[in-house]
């Protein structure tokens, strides 16, 4: 009699659908840190002076500190000399000057991808040439792509620019918006911040470089791709996001690597600055190579992201769907220094087979009436371990702050874990914070119920999923609420969908 | 040719190593038209009986056949069976929260009509549909928005599973003790939701404990099930015998 149950489901084996290689010529740098690594990536990007210096300063402090254990996940030592910390395709270091130039596997990798990089011309450099729109997106998002260590290519521009909006790789605008960079890079997240900030300020290669001016809105979304391509290498991208006075703009980012068997470190730094009434929306779409169902392989994914809601009634909100990464360590906060500033986090954060997560967020409240929402879905399946962290502090500067907390698990079958390590520290009296967690299965007769009116256990389990996960997926922009639904059923194929 | 066939049926329950006989060679057949009614003692093994004949995990089947339309139960996964026309209308049924009941209705009409090779429904009419049956078995179409069963009474629960029974419109509806719980005024909502569903091509399993569900659904044969196995059939009179005199005399 063939039956299914919840933990034959687990079981079986999940697809990783962007698993594939990209067969191109690369210049990699081989393995090893030392100055000297440092000292090349800055001369590639014909970096100024004084950012060699201050990657210079953040290599420095990185020797002295020692690797993070704090977390709830387990993994053996880093060997930081075996990784390689550039490579970039080799067709773009000549720079190609047509479409025929630009190598065909990097246009196949976009078209396996899913990104909507039609606009040929666009990619190859040159500038002037009409943009068909989009179709698979809709016309109305602009895409930056990062593969390995280099922006590959930054799409629509010259519409952007008409409205004042700059987004660009931020190798680019180093060269550019020197003063912009100058001022902002490290201001949320310092250099010596944690030892991967301090890694990625010494090493980071490329990213997304935003700027809003003062009263814009963004006319289109936003969004970045970033792909890890080669063996060996790590990928250390940097984000940097300044929306300024009264401005607005939402921003996704989307990630994949191939199969590999050995791991792979990802550490990235992202910073957003808020400045008066402006308000910063970043969705992230996360879907690294989590690795085999034995936990071979995968992405480490240590990344640190931050906010500043530096001017008075500005608003940041993180919302994040998580499904890839061997293990991810990860904590999106933002530092309410505004009066009346908002921070959020919308967290969906998913593990299958033997993945590890501990991820939350931070929300710091300084200034006056600040208010602060999370809602943290974490759902476990398999062997893996699923955890939320979460500080919430507030200063004794934060007259009337407002804290919302919704922490909720699911566990799929009876081998995975789910943890909750919230940590409240209020320092002022006039604080309101609230609480609140859930814990709860997605059961055998839950299951059978669904299957008894006709529909198949992994549809099932997709739809109980998708249903837990609700909350969060409204937050996400239109275009990609969707494509968040049906990667969390592709991830749990196997224990889910 | 009969609907439901079921021929010499044993089946043992829990895992491998200790595993319990239940049913002990259960013989029952019925035919597209028929309303059956099961009765007997508790533990005597009549919702392994509907479990067994859904799919749900757990059950062992060590002998015998069962055959719906000619297709092999045992064969077919549980959502194979249902998309076969085999319902069961649950004795508990469990709350899905995060997933609204029409989310769940819709989910489950379309892949019936796809293993059908049918059209699936247009989901405004489907909607319209779903709210009049609704109001039809007494459920306030509110609660289709709800989560599955999520915060529903006993009584609503019961009521919810006899509007699915409307709407899917199976072959084979196995009502496991859907009158438990019910006030009097619930009960007769179920049974006229089932008197609207059966006509001359479907069957009925209805396994109850009490006498009084069968003044309402009135059937065809009733079976007494003690130890595993059919021990007496007859017509409504013997479940009118079986009120007045208990089990004791036929096991």
């Amino acid at each position: 009699m063939s039956q299914t149950s919840v933990d034959d489901l687990v079981e079986a084996r999940s697809e990783y659908s962007a698993g594939f290689v990209t067969d191109i010529e690369s210049d990699t740098l081989a393995p090893g840190l030392d100055e000297d690594t440092v000292r090349f990536i800055s001369a590639r990007k014909n970096e100024p002076q004084w950012l060699t210096d201050w990657r210079l300063k953040a290599f420095a402090h990185w020797k002295t500190m020692p690797e993070p254990k704090w977390a709830h996940v387990h993994y053996p030592p880093i060997d930081f000399q075996e990784i390689s910390y550039y490579s970039a395709p080799k067709s773009q270091a000549d720079g190609p000057q047509s479409l025929d130039e630009v190598d065909p596997e990097l246009l196949r990798t976009y078209e396996k991808l899913g990104i909507p990089l039609h606009e040929q011309a666009v990619l190859a450099g040159v500038v002037n040439a009409n943009v068909p729109p989009i179709p698979s997106m809709g016309s109305n998002v602009a895409v930056d792509v990062v593969f390995d260590s280099v922006s590959i290519a930054t799409t629509f521009k010259a519409k952007l620019a008409e409205a004042g909006v700059i987004f660009c790789p931020i190798s680019e605008a180093v060269h550019s918006h020197p003063e912009i960079i100058q001022k902002y890079l490290g201001s949320v997240i310092p250099q010596k911040d944690n030892f991967y900030a301090a890694l990625n300020s010494a090493v980071f290669s490329d990213g997304s470089f935003v700027y809003i001016p003062k009263g814009v809105r963004c006319p289109m979304e936003l969004s970045t791709y970033f792909r890890i391509n080669e063996r060996n290498t790590g990928q250390f991208e940097r984000t940097l996001i300044i929306a300024d006075a009264g401005s607005h703009v939402s921003y996704l980012e989307g990630c994949t690597a191939p199969m590999r068997d050995e791991n792979q470190l990802h550490a990235a730094v992202v910073e957003l600055i808020a400045l008066e009434d402006a308000e910063i929306k970043y969705s992230t779409v996360q879907n690294w190579y989590p690795g085999d169902e034995n936990g071979k392989g995968g992405i480490y994914n240590f990344v640190t992201k931050r906010g500043l809601c530096g001017g008075a009634r500005s608003k940041i909100s993180w919302t994040q769907v998580e499904t890839g990464s061997a293990i991810t360590w990860k904590y999106p906060s933002v530092v309410l220094r505004g009066d009346d500033s908002v921070g959020e986090f919308y967290s969906v954060a998913l593990t299958n087979n033997r993945q590890q997560a501990d991820t939350g967020t931070k929300m710091i409240h300084m200034g006056k009436n600040t208010k602060s929402t999370i809602v943290s879905k974490g759902i476990s399946a398999g062997f893996s371990e699923n955890c939320y962290r979460g500080l919430v502090r507030i200063s004794p500067t934060a007259e009337n702050a407002r804290n919302f907390t919704q922490c909720d698990s699911l566990l799929i079958g009876g081998q995975c874990g789910a943890h909750t390590f919230p940590y409240i520290e209020n320092k002022n009296n006039s604080a309101i914070i609230e609480h609140e967690a859930s814990t709860s299965k997605v059961s055998d007769d839950q299951l059978f119920a669904c299957q008894q009116r006709g529909i198949d256990a992994e549809k099932a389990v997709g739809m109980i999923v998708n249903g837990f996960c609700k909350e969060v997926f409204r937050e996400l922009p239109m275009e990609f609420a969707v494509e968040a639904g049906k990667l969390l059923e592709v991830s749990l194929e196997g224990a889910v969908g | 040719m009969s609907l439901l066939e079921v021929t010499n049926l044993h089946a043992t329950v829990g895992a491998q190593d200790q595993q319990k006989a239940i049913l002990k060679g259960l013989n029952i057949s019925v035919n597209p038209g028929e309303v059956h009614a099961i009765m007997g003692p508790n533990g005597s093994g009549k919702s392994t009986l509907a479990n067994v004949l859904s799919g749900r995990p757990g059950y062992t089947i060590t002998d015998g056949s069962m055959t719906l339309a000619d297709a092999d139960l045992a064969e077919l996964e549980p959502h194979e069976r249902a998309q076969l026309g085999l319902f069961l209308a649950f004795q508990y049924p469990v709350e899905i929260p995060g997933v609204s009941n029409m989310e769940f209705l819709k989910a489950s009409v379309d892949s019936l009509a796809r293993a059908r090779g049918e059209e699936q429904p247009n989901t405004a009419a489907f909607i319209k549909q779903v709210r009049l049956l609704a109001t039809s078995v007494d459920l306030d179409p509110q609660f289709l928005k709800r989560g599955v069963n999520e915060g529903f009474s006993g009584g609503e629960k019961k009521r919810n599973e006899i509007m699915q029974l409307l709407l899917l419109e199976p072959k084979l509806a196995i009502l496991d003790e859907t009158d438990s719980g019910l006030d009097i005024d619930a009960l007769q909502v179920v049974a006229e939701g089932v008197n609207r569903y059966k006509n001359e091509n479907n069957g009925v399993v209805l396994i109850t404990h009490y006498q009084r569900l069968l003044d309402y659904i009135v059937p065809d044969f009733v079976h007494v099930l003690a130890d595993g196995k059919i021990v007496q059939s007859g017509d409504k009179s013997l479940a009118l015998e079986l009120e007045e005199k208990g089990y004791a005399w036929l096991t």
